[in-house]
């Protein structure tokens, strides 16, 4: 049976592993390599490394890294930051990278994703879609690492990406990232219904029913974290044998 | 032994040749005829679009080259589905090798197939040290129906060919050389066909 994917995201800034609490307070946790060979050997399913730095000082992207994590990983991950055109996605793929993830630069054009899917396969190509809640607004999707509200209703946005050629939604929730009280449940669960590709739940992981509950209550295919094990609070094969106990369908 | 991964821009070759690198083996990426056929053995790996891809191999004239290949051969992911008939992925015509089609899947469940999925009914020296049920890791939303020529099955949610083999060409659908150390035996087992 395919399995739910647990995934440690490691967030990059000048080649080391940072984590923003909200998006803001950066502390280092350490060298990607070496995070990322730890977490393959404890059973992380896939990897995702956001070059967080790229979109808002229009950095490139960070090849050479992507190299290296290609080199010395034997699972899948996905690398995304300051993603713009199909040149960028062409050489982080060469260079090891299994998929890549697209964020602003989807909402600055959305023909990107289909001239993606089109090159690439749509198997490589996920688009990340940062999503706030108020009570005026309702969920909205923010560009530039979540500073600018856009016009776009979530749901909308990831049922037209999905149509333009996007493989893979990682959907995280402004609201719950850092905070460790829960992922959101409901946004994840009304996009994983309206689309027909995998969606993985962002932001908010504290506790391990909270993977059992991005998956059984909000249907997702995967489930992202970062801090929670960067810093050790909780360990993937705790997390996956609780998970299995559950009756969650996981690779142990 | 002269390994060699065929070169057509077209697939993740990176990820293959640091997979052998991994297991202390030297590979030529290449598209030149004569290094392809002169090699002892060739790996085929592909991620993408099939038309896309057909498109490249058929620049290089390596849609002529590979049906001839007589030497231990190992497609994977796109790689095996291009050794098959016809593709329903852009309607695209393949190398017609193994006389199989590639259709897209048709299921509720979430397409592309992605993750760690398990592989069973395992039939071939390809899959040696390697138990039923293990993991293996697929991304693909189209896949060859099960046949004569499938020598290991996954569920999604109904079986399909998780790899298969005929005359010299073996294939994998998923991809061995993400699949942690399970993924590093069965390109082993190949390299000791």
């Amino acid at each position: 049976m395919l399995t739910k994917r647990i995934i440690p995201c490691l967030d990059i800034k000048n080649g080391r592993t940072v984590k923003g609490v909200r998006f803001e307070n950066i502390r280092d946790a350490g060298d990607p390599v070496e995070l990322a060979k730890w977490y393959a050997e404890q059973g992380a399913d896939e990897l995702v490394f956001l070059d967080i730095t790229a979109t808002n000082e229009e950095r490139k992207t960070f090849a050479e890294l992507v190299r290296d994590i290609a080199k010395h990983i034997d699972i899948p991950f996905t690398v995304g930051g300051g993603i713009s055109a199909v040149a960028d996605v062409e050489v982080l793929l060469m260079a090891g990278a299994d998929k890549v993830s697209i964020n602003s630069a989807a909402i600055r054009n959305p023909q990107l994703v289909e001239d993606l899917a089109k090159r690439f396969g749509s198997q490589c190509v996920t688009v990340a879609i940062d999503t706030k809640y108020t009570e005026d607004t309702g969920w909205k999707v923010y560009a530039r690492a979540g500073t600018v509200e856009t016009e776009h209703a979530t749901v909308d946005w990831a049922s037209r990406v999905v149509d333009l050629g996007a493989g893979e939604i990682l959907l995280t929730s402004m609201n719950n990232d850092g905070t460790k009280a829960g992922f959101a449940l409901d946004v994840t669960k009304a996009v994983s219904e309206a689309v027909s590709v995998p969606v993985i739940a962002s932001g908010g992981a504290g506790t391990m029913q909270h993977f059992a509950d991005a998956f059984q209550v909000a249907h997702a295919d995967a489930a992202l974290a970062a801090s929670l094990f960067h810093f050790r609070e909780l360990s993937i094969p705790d997390l996956k044998q609780f998970l299995k106990a559950e009756g969650i369908a996981v690779r142990v | 032994m002269d390994l060699v991964i065929v070169d057509y821009k077209a697939g993740n070759v990176q990820s293959v040749l640091f997979a052998l690198e991994r297991l202390g083996v030297q590979a030529t990426l290449s598209s030149d005829f004569e290094t392809i056929q002169s090699a002892d053995k060739v790996i085929f790996p592909g991620v993408g679009e099939a038309s896309s891809a057909m498109a490249q191999l058929k620049a290089r004239n390596l849609d002529k080259l590979l049906p001839t290949l007589e030497q231990p051969f190992f497609g994977v992911c796109l790689g095996m589905q291009l050794l098959c008939q016809h593709s329903e992925e852009g309607d695209t015509d393949m190398l017609g090798i193994i006389p199989l089609p590639v259709k897209r899947f048709q299921t509720e469940l979430k397409v592309p197939h992605m993750g760690w999925n398990q592989l069973e009914k395992l039939q071939s020296p390809l899959f040696g040290g390697i138990a039923e049920g293990e993991y293996a890791y697929y991304v693909h939303s189209y896949y060859v129906p099960v046949s004569e020529h499938t020598i290991a099955q996954t569920s999604y949610p109904e079986p399909f060919s998780a790899a298969l083999h005929y005359k010299n060409f073996y294939a994998a659908q998923f991809h061995p050389e993400k699949s942690g150390p399970a993924g590093s035996q069965i390109i082993k087992n190949f390299l000791a066909l």
